[in-house]
């Protein structure tokens, strides 16, 4: 006859497995940067010097894409942001590439050597990663026409660029 | 916490059903918790349920280690014994897939060590080894399989090792978890053939952990065992003032933890005038060895490294480390026993080293490639206790440097 | 030895509590975010700062070490072996 483990029944044990199971669950209160919530208004300076506001993109589909010149993905990823700039820019879209750099002279540099074309704001207090949730690098959050936030992606892989074509053509359309 | 009463919450616990039923109670309780806890296993590695999907809502995926070459020159000389040779290492990945990695290294030794000049006469011979790897990433997972082979005139070492690292925790912590196994072949110069093996098993765990923006931290646990011909066919021992061909033991099994602090300390130096606005970081480290043959070692090293405007980068550090000796050791056996040497690799000793590198950054294009050429020099002072230099009759002692050049390319 | 009742009634909440406690803190992981975020690790990006910089410089040091010293492991170094006793 064997000693009941800690004297408990089949009940107190379901309640105790759910019990720590509900203080594991997750606080996805991340969800505020959820596809359908509005996308937090920022405002920052650009590479160029003038500061830039996100609200006055209404109206025009943004691509907004967190990179720092010390990330490798970030930095492959670059020219095909480019590509898309240029590709989509006359149908109203635009591309703000946001860079979290310390220093913002390594952005200047890299920015330049990769040929951008597309405003490089600069973060470097992370306001702003820290305003959308930054958790991977690079990432990028597609914001349609009324400022609403409509997909997400993090990271990097080639082929990535495809599905942001995909989803900038979709959201031209609207 | 919830806890909700059941009728048979008394003090025995038990229903009045019976042992049957008390069996299949505890039963149930185990799988519970055995479910509740595999659960929480494999949210903390992020193998995660669909419910739960992965830390943080981050589909992290590791990369690849970039593709690289290295060529290297690199030189020893101490003791008596100078071993020098070229090493090359190139490794390049393939459709994003895997990566192939490839070593060869050549090992010209000349030997006039104590041992060699005191028992033997001075002799030479190169050792040439091969190293294969292939590195796999799965999500949060690199996978590396490495197969070597290293070959002397009397000897033939042959290894094989898997080894697994983990990101979890959103990429703050690396879990890596190794193991390699070796087979050699130990032959004796002027015979043919081999006359005796052994064996090595090594079985490796460790973490990484990310503690701030500035620092980071490892922890490293290996279990080591060797079988078979462990000592050396050329050694002798000394028994009661008489030189007699050593004998250790067949088996060896022994444990190493080793822990490290890096640092990035650049904010150290900000308003100073010793590299102000430049990169600055240090490291230290320890590592406490013991083995079933009695062998307790203690290392402890440090280090300083900063960078020299954008090109240079410079680094320094400083090692110690101190070996209490095995059992059967002894410099002048007094008794007879079984197993006997004088290998003073085996004996009682303290080691010094100070060393620096300075590293120039030849050719840079962000995103394509990268070329480094280094040089670094690092002296080195072995002190022994007890081990006797039969040419002055004091504790032997020497002297000896190592040199490395190479280049390293990231592409 | 039958149905032998622990000593200490108040082992038993202990217990409970450290059981949750345990499990907790295993799934409790995930409530406490990573306190490094990915766009706080450009210190952490620099060559400086890897653990393992220069494979082959590496392998020959720790190979010279491994040779002269009867201690051996946990280097981070995966190593093939030698007859150079």
């Amino acid at each position: 006859m064997s000693t009941p483990f800690l004297d408990l029944s089949r009940r107190q044990l379901l309640s105790l497995g759910a019990a720590s199971l509900a203080i594991g669950l997750p606080t996805l209160a991340q969800a505020s940067i959820a596809p359908s919530s509005p996308a937090p208004d920022f405002t920052l300076k650009s590479l160029d010097g003038p500061n830039l506001r996100l609200q006055e993109q209404r109206g025009k589909v943004v691509l907004l894409n967190f990179w720092a010149t010390w990330c490798g993905p970030c930095r492959e990823e670059m020219p095909q942001l480019n590509k898309l700039y240029e590709k989509y820019r006359p149908s109203g879209f635009t591309l703000l590439g946001v860079n979290v750099d310390e220093d913002s002279r390594n952005a200047a540099g890299v920015a330049s050597q990769l040929g951008v074309k597309f405003p490089v704001l600069l973060d470097s207090d992370k306001r702003v990663s820290k305003l959308y949730q930054l958790s991977t690098m690079p990432s990028t959050v597609m914001i349609d026409r009324d400022g609403r936030v409509r997909f997400l992606t993090r990271g990097y892989k080639s082929g990535t660029e495809l599905e942001y074509d995909q989803q900038i053509r979709a959201l031209l359309k609207e | 916490m919830v806890v909700i009463k059941s009728p048979h919450a008394r003090s025995g616990g038990l229903p009045p059903e019976g042992a049957r039923a008390a069996d299949r109670q505890s039963r149930i309780r185990a799988r519970h918790l055995i479910r509740a806890a595999g659960k929480a296993l494999a949210r903390v590695l992020g193998l995660g349920s669909g419910l739960f999907g992965g830390m943080a809502g981050t589909a992290q995926a590791v990369d690849l280690p970039p593709d690289h070459a290295e060529a290297m020159l690199h030189v020893y000389d101490g003791g008596g014994v100078r071993a020098a040779g070229p090493a090359v290492l190139i490794r390049k990945s393939l459709f994003n897939k895997v990566s192939l990695s490839a070593t060869y290294y050549v090992d010209a030794v000349s030997n006039a060590s104590i041992d060699v000049v005191t028992t033997a006469s001075k002799y030479s011979e190169t050792r040439q080894q091969l190293d294969l790897g292939i590195d796999y990433a799965v999500r949060d997972s690199l996978i590396h399989v490495s197969a070597s082979s290293g070959k002397e005139p009397d000897y033939i070492a042959q290894t094989f090792g898997v080894d697994v690292s983990q990101e979890v925790f959103g990429g703050m912590t690396t879990v890596n978890l190794g193991f390699t196994e070796g087979h050699d072949a130990v032959g004796r110069k002027g015979e043919q053939g081999y006359f005796d093996h052994a064996e090595h098993w090594q079985y490796r765990l460790g973490a990484t952990q990310i503690l701030t923006p500035r620092w980071l931290a490892s922890a490293n646990v290996e279990a080591l065992a060797d079988e078979g011909y462990l000592g050396s066919p050329y050694r002798a021992a000394r028994v009661f003032g008489t030189l007699v061909p050593e004998n250790v033991p067949r088996t060896r099994s022994g444990r190493a933890i080793k822990f490290r602090a890096l640092g990035d300390i650049s904010d150290w130096f900000r308003g100073g005038s010793w590299g102000a606005g430049q990169r600055h970081s240090m490291h230290a480290e320890y590592r406490y060895y013991w083995d079933n043959w009695g062998i307790k070692a203690h290392t402890l090293e440090g280090g300083y490294s900063r960078y020299f405007g954008d090109k240079w980068l410079g680094d320094s550090w400083l090692r110690f480390n101190r070996q209490s000796a095995a059992l059967f050791y002894s410099d002048n056996a007094p008794v007879e026993t079984l197993y006997h040497t004088t290998n003073r690799q085996l004996g009682t000793f303290n080691s010094w080293s100070l060393g620096g590198r300075a590293t120039y950054e030849y050719a840079k294009v962000p995103g394509r490639y990268d070329i480094k050429l280094s040089g670094s020099l690092e002296y080195v002072r072995f002190d022994y206790q007890d081990f006797t230099d039969s040419r002055t009759g004091k504790p032997y002692a020497f002297n000896g440097a190592l040199l490395q050049l190479y280049l390293t390319a990231n592409f | 030895m039958s149905a032998v009742m622990p000593p200490f009634r108040a082992g038993r909440t202990v217990a409970v509590l450290a059981l949750l406690a345990g499990a907790a803190l295993l799934q409790g992981c995930a409530p406490i975010e990573p306190w490094v975020q990915p766009y706080e690790r450009e210190r952490l990006a620099d060559p400086i700062m890897q653990l393992s910089r220069d494979t082959l410089a590496e392998r020959h040091r720790d190979h010279v070490f491994t040779v002269r010293e009867g201690a051996r492991g946990a280097t981070g170094v995966q190593g093939g072996g030698c007859g150079c006793n």
